[in-house]
């Protein structure tokens, strides 16, 4: 009798897994995108392959002090900071844009990117994500040779990048950002108006709200060869930690530039690490959700 | 004659079970909803599932529920990004199942069109982890077929090792409102 009881119950247990089964079966194989390569639009100074979702409103400030090297009188720093307000909007859930003023130099700034490729498992299989990103920079500030016949134009900078990322495990996302910066107008003629500039970046996730993230900007020699405010261009270097809080990110770094806007850390870092030129870097960011966008997408089918 | 007795006993058992076979219908949903939400002074929190899929087994009243965890949409993209990224970690449990059983289901009559409580015990396996469930809920029966189920009930995140950490405590709920809301067709129709 009890054999008989155990028979039953292994049916009803077998016809459970099969019913299970069954649903698996007619199941078509669907795509599965991966998400949150990094918290948030940033790596640290540089943009990463994330964008804002559709209907998504996000404020940046971006905060750099002085140098660590600058001592007790300028405390270490933090007495002399230029900082970055911004807002970017997510359009659509692959594109983005966004303005922004930095004090330094009162550089007005805009930049538009577009998620190209999206990493994913299963049915449409993508290694890597990739977005494309130009960003375009306006000086405000009062022409150094006021004496001079100036252009407008001379007050324009543009850069394009290809931000190409993996995330190769919960914990470890990369990414290589070859990037093209263009000024308008040099220093000298010993400098290019083009200068490369490649941008790798990683970060490696400590716990679900925190994580390490190091950025170097390597700019492909023989471009620039004229001092910035009489200090030679460096490689840009930086490590921090992102934190997060529902909808703030914080990011809290040490980095040898003070730049927020791209063609400045990119062409116009001047700190040596090894000097102590060290930076402190904030970036907070909040987001806003302006709409659902998942829903009027469902309303829309219906 | 005893080994007659038998013999005459399992082809009954048989017989019995093949009539049953017969008249077995499933009942399948690929587009079922299931929502949650979650409530605090700070902030509430809602997520829909319009992809569940669930059979129910008209011989015994076997019952089950597949749930992919990406397919939950909340109304802010980041809260989604969390959910999946941080709380139940959807990439490595993409699914949540449950498998059980309507418990009272000899008391559902297929006859007579209209709503029946019924308790439906099981397991739930989310996050990695199971746990033994029992829950009220009911079902919808017209024309000699279930076309709906509905239930209610609540889930502690933490009997599933879904940890919110202490920064955003204040914004989620240590317990969730789960509904499912099932529309089922009859299978091979």
């Amino acid at each position: 009798m009890i054999a008989l009881v155990g028979c039953l119950l292994t049916f009803q247990l077998t016809a459970q897994d099969d019913l299970l089964d069954m649903l698996d079966e007619g199941q078509e194989e669907t795509t599965d995108y991966t998400i949150a390569t990094f918290k948030t639009t940033r790596i640290l100074n540089g943009h990463s392959i994330e964008t804002n979702a559709e209907g998504v409103l996000m404020f940046v400030v971006g905060h750099r002090f002085g140098r660590l090297s600058s001592g007790i009188n300028e405390l270490f720093g933090l007495d002399n900071a230029t900082i970055r307000l911004g807002f970017e909007y997510g359009v659509t859930d692959n594109l983005d844009i966004g303005i922004g003023r930095n004090s330094f130099e009162k550089t007005l700034d805009g930049f538009a990117k577009y998620k190209l490729l999206r990493q994913s498992t299963g049915k449409r299989k993508m290694p890597v994500t990739m977005t494309a990103l130009a960003t375009m920079a306006l000086k405000t500030n009062k022409w150094a040779e006021p004496g001079r016949e100036n252009f407008f134009s001379s007050r324009l900078y543009y850069s394009y990048s290809l931000l190409v990322a993996r995330k190769f495990n919960k914990m470890f996302s990369f990414q290589l950002a070859p990037m093209l910066v263009h000024r308008n107008l040099v220093a000298s003629t010993e400098d290019a108006n083009d200068v490369f500039v490649l941008g790798i970046g990683g970060r490696a996730k400590l716990s679900g709200s925190l994580a390490v993230n190091l950025e170097y900007h390597f700019i492909v020699p023989g471009a620039i060869s004229s001092k910035v405010y009489g200090e030679d261009v460096q490689n840009a270097l930086s490590l921090g930690v992102d934190i997060e809080t529902g909808g703030h990110v914080f990011q809290v770094f040490f980095t040898n530039s003070r730049g927020t806007t791209d063609k400045l850390f990119a062409t116009e870092t001047t700190g040596d690490w090894l000097k102590g030129d060290i930076h402190i870097g904030f970036n907070i960011t909040r987001v806003f959700t302006m709409y659902d966008a998942q829903k009027k997408r469902r309303n829309k089918g219906k | 004659m005893l080994i007659m007795k038998n013999l005459i006993l399992i082809l009954t058992t048989l017989a019995i079970f093949s009539t049953l076979t017969v008249d077995a219908q499933k009942f399948y949903t690929r587009d079922g909803q299931i929502s949650f939400f979650s409530s605090t002074p700070v902030e509430d929190i809602k997520a829909d599932n319009y992809q569940v899929s669930s059979v129910l087994n008209s011989e015994g009243g076997a019952i089950v529920f597949s749930v992919l965890m990406k397919g939950f949409e909340f109304e802010k993209a980041l809260m989604q990004e969390h959910f999946n990224e941080k709380y139940v970690e959807s990439d490595e449990y993409p699914k949540a199942t449950f498998k059980g059983a309507i418990a009272d289901w000899e008391n559902v009559s297929m006859e007579e069109d209209g709503e029946v409580e019924v308790t439906v015990n099981g397991s739930l396996n989310m996050h990695g982890v199971s746990n033994k469930v029992e829950q009220k809920g009911t079902l919808t029966i017209k024309d000699g077929a279930v076309v709906a189920a509905k239930s209610v009930f609540n889930i502690v995140l933490e009997d599933y090792e879904i940890k919110i950490p202490a920064l955003v405590r204040e914004n989620i709920g240590e317990e969730v409102e789960v509904t499912v809301e099932m529309e089922y067709k009859i299978y091979g129709n």
